[in-house]
């Protein structure tokens, strides 16, 4: 009801509420996407097959939501891969140690792991002021190192694990998979954060202008502290869910997993040079990006060439959604002459 | 001189910005081999014409005649190509290439493809030895002081045969012994037959180096002089000759207690030794030029760069202020000097905007309530008469007085005891500055202390109960409404300190 106020309030007309929903570029070209897939093949648009999708793209949304907090910041978390792998490796070795744990306190067990992890790339970036992407970049090795570390190069199979916690993303109690419902609720939570509170707030204006942030009062360093501990919070539950969903923990679990995290905000209208940034956006880049993955097997493009097209298919999105952008803006510039 | 053909000529040059006139039907003439002098008050339009003959901005009205025939400069390489360039306050080289390179960058000497590092250096020699100074052209630019950066702008200058140098404020951040060893190089470019232009706000270099001088004055030319018929006084005359308007709203001064205490504040290297005394209800105005360290004083004392020295009391009692949320809590405000910069996030919505200092009062529990955000909002932009579609809409839409509104609305929001603006009505329109001047003596008459830094000679005057002057990072002076004149204060800021 409030949002409906306010947007009646601005009363601009159509055209500068669709330049606002900056992510409609985005949709359109995922609209297309999925006529031409369903006319090439028909098992394309089958609930089975979007369900495959959803599943596909879940952890990809959790830590893509992370990602897009941390660009908005004018930052970047290239430590994400990593943290989801060490923290997929802690817990797996600890179910496997004790098989009766409750699966929902594995969860949490990420999510503490995780914190601390993110906790030591905010301290390292907010306090010791380096630069987000070389501290990340740092991190990314040390975390992948205390994998080795921590595993001694061993592995958890998917026989060693106990049923309860392959379960936590595999389950099906509420018909949709756990893994699903986990991502969703991600959205929202992350949606009414920075919707609904101060450091919501604080992080779009820390990202935007972060002098006018400072002048305003607004504990810069503090905030950029809280979005990486977040970051690593988000990833730490994703290592969770990424050992039970894929039933194994290994030295690569993750790796390199951070480009995609980062292509996902991207493609979803998200500015890499931060201050603007949305969960819709980040769901719909996410989902646009599983689409793809998704229709290249389903219309049998071969392997050797899946990885081109799918590079080019990104780029050619991102394009016809600023162009779609560009077109918008001058129209409605236009219609206020 | 004057039977010889202008090198340069400017007829009926008019530009406006906006609503904003900045030049209206200004005339200027640049003869070969003389240092032309270009005078006016900051906002005068000293650099809005500098930005024309250096092809940066077009004219709106008006001819540029070069060599007597008119002459489009349609950007900045045009110009250049004219024999026509300029060196600015800050240096602008490359600081990790060398002398040589920075002389010739873009251009160097070539022997078929490959870059003629000998021949470079040679010719780099020549030219830097040809004015006189004893550097190795290998020097990395970075390890150059300013004054010495600024001779290889002058050398680059030469090497493109300018035979225009334009010189804005070369001088504000050299010491006495640069000064003089720039004006030993002017005087010898004067005899090889280059035109200068210089610009400076410190009268008695005027008189030192340059043979005729133009005014400017709100955006109008005043006079062209021979420096040897004025005075100091004729100049202060003519760059501040006007009457006050009446726009100004009096107000009555019923200052109350002491609210504000600043004793020997001091800004590494910026500023020092600063001390006043701040009333309820008082309007106390900040007058100096740009770049005398006005805004790093208000700055300091908003905790935003705190101060390295001396003591701010509040209500009788020293504090201390870290950070803006520590000035915050003691109830002080700021409207910082650039809107776009400091004072507004320009992709946010207006209500968020305004309510940025003062957000957790919104918070309930966890969560912040939107619509009374929204509401308090709209009760500022109301009391402030922003002209807005909705508190929603982004602050990048609205003009720059309605966004300076938006800026003071935020900080009204905070309800400050103490109120600090800098520069509050630059660049905006006159009805909104009016608006601005009396929402200040409204705000002041309901016992708010504010400190009100401008450079505009007639609103300081206008507004304020008593005038500091700040001149290079030191007091001035400090006068009281009755005693301050245009000319006092004028005098005040363009006297140098002796070093």
């Amino acid at each position: 009801m409030v949002i409906g106020k306010e947007r009646t309030a601005t009363s601009l007309g159509l055209m500068s509420i669709l330049v606002r929903f900056r992510e409609v570029g985005i949709l359109f070209f995922t609209v297309l996407l999925i006529i031409v897939v369903s006319i090439l093949s028909p098992v394309f648009l089958t609930a089975h097959n979007f369900r495959d999708i959803l599943l596909n793209i879940s952890i990809l949304v959790i830590v893509g939501l992370a990602q897009m907090m941390v660009i908005i910041t004018r930052g970047i978390d290239l430590s994400v891969g990593s943290m989801i792998g060490l923290v997929a490796m802690m817990v797996a070795f600890t179910v496997v140690a004790f098989p009766g744990m409750n699966p929902l306190f594995a969860l949490l067990l990420g999510i503490a792991l995780g914190a601390a992890l993110g906790s030591l790339n905010g301290a390292i970036i907010a306090w010791g002021k380096v630069p987000p992407i070389i501290a990340t970049l740092g991190t990314l090795s040390i975390y992948r190192g205390l994998v080795f570390l921590y595993s001694r190069g061993d592995w958890i199979n998917s026989f060693e694990m106990p049923m309860g916690f392959r379960q936590l993303s595999k389950g099906t109690p509420l018909v949709i998979p756990n893994l699903i419902l986990f991502a969703a609720a991600v959205a929202i939570l992350v949606f009414l954060f920075l919707r609904y509170t101060q450091t919501g707030r604080d992080i779009y204006a820390v990202g935007s202008n972060p002098q006018a942030a400072t002048v305003a009062g607004i504990r810069v360093d503090q905030v950029i502290f809280i979005v990486y501990v977040i970051s690593g919070i988000l990833c730490g539950m994703a290592g969770v869910l990424w050992a039970s969903r894929f039933e194994s923990a290994q030295t690569n679990t993750a790796l390199g997993f951070e480009l995609q995290t980062v292509a996902g905000p991207v493609v979803g209208g998200v500015n890499i040079f931060g201050g603007s940034g949305t969960v819709i956006g980040v769901v719909l880049g996410s989902f646009l990006l599983g689409t793809i993955n998704n229709a290249l097997t389903i219309v049998k493009i071969s392997p050797f060439w899946q990885l081109a097209v799918q590079g080019l298919l990104i780029l050619l999105a991102v394009i016809v959604d600023s162009a779609i952008l560009r077109r918008l803006q001058t129209a409605t510039k236009q219609g206020n002459r | 001189m004057n039977q010889l053909q202008p090198l340069v000529s400017l007829d009926g040059i008019s530009k406006a910005f906006g609503g904003v006139q900045a030049l209206k039907g200004v005339h200027f003439e640049i003869y070969p081999g003389e240092v032309h002098a270009l005078l006016g008050e900051n906002g005068a339009g000293k650099s809005t014409l500098i930005k024309i003959i250096t092809g940066v901005h077009q004219p709106d009205q008006g001819e540029i005649l070069l060599d007597g025939k008119p002459v489009r400069l349609a950007d900045p390489r045009q110009a250049r190509s004219s024999a026509i360039a300029a060196i600015y306050q800050e240096p602008n080289l490359f600081p990790d290439l060398d002398i040589a390179e920075n002389i010739f960058v873009g251009r160097q000497p070539k022997q078929g493809k490959r870059v003629d590092w000998q021949e470079m250096y040679r010719e780099a020699s020549k030219l830097v030895h040809s004015l006189g100074l004893n550097l190795d052209v290998k020097t990395k630019a970075r390890s150059l002081s300013v004054a010495q950066q600024q001779m290889v702008e002058i050398a680059r200058a030469l090497s493109l045969n300018a035979r225009v140098l334009i010189m804005d404020e070369p001088t504000s951040s050299l010491t006495l012994s640069e000064v003089a060893e720039l004006f030993t190089i002017v005087r010898h470019l004067r005899e090889t037959g280059t035109a200068i232009v210089f610009i400076s706000h410190r009268l008695d270099e005027i008189f030192q180096i340059a043979d005729r001088v133009t005014t400017l004055r709100d955006g109008i030319y005043v006079d062209t002089r021979m420096v040897a018929d004025v005075t100091r006084e004729d100049l202060v005359q003519m760059m501040v000759g006007r009457t006050l308007s009446s726009l100004f709203p009096k107000h009555d001064v019923h200052a109350g207690d002491t609210v504000l205490e600043v004793e020997h504040l001091a800004g590494e290297g910026i500023f020092n030794d600063i001390s006043f005394e701040l009333k309820a209800g008082e309007i106390l105005g900040i007058y100096g030029l740009i770049g005398a360290g006005r805004t790093e004083i208000a700055r300091a004392l908003f905790g935003i760069e705190p101060a390295t020295g001396g003591r701010i009391k509040i209500n009788g009692r020293e504090v201390s202020i870290k950070s803006p949320q520590d000035a915050m809590d003691l109830g002080v405000g700021f409207v910082p000097e650039d809107r776009q910069m400091h004072g507004l996030i320009l992709q946010m919505p207006i209500a968020q905007n305004i309510t940025l200092p003062i957000l957790q009062h919104f918070v309930s529990g966890f969560w912040l309530d939107r619509n009374k955000e929204s509401s308090t909002a709209h009760d500022l932009v109301r009391r402030l008469r922003v002209k807005t579609a909705g508190v929603w809409q982004l602050a990048r839409e609205l003009s720059g007085g309605n966004q300076q509104k938006v800026v003071l609305s935020k900080w009204l929001g905070t309800n400050p005891r103490i109120l600090i603006l800098d520069e509050p009505t630059r660049g905006i329109d006159v009805g909104s500055k009016s608006e601005v001047h009396q929402l200040l003596s409204q705000l002041a008459s309901e016992g708010i202390a504010i400190i009100m830094i401008s450079s505009e000679l007639p609103e300081i005057l206008g507004m304020s109960d008593r005038i500091l002057v700040i001149r290079e990072g030191g007091l001035g002076g400090e006068f009281a409404q009755a005693e301050a004149t245009q000319e006092k204060l004028m005098h005040a800021v363009t006297t140098i300190r002796p070093a």
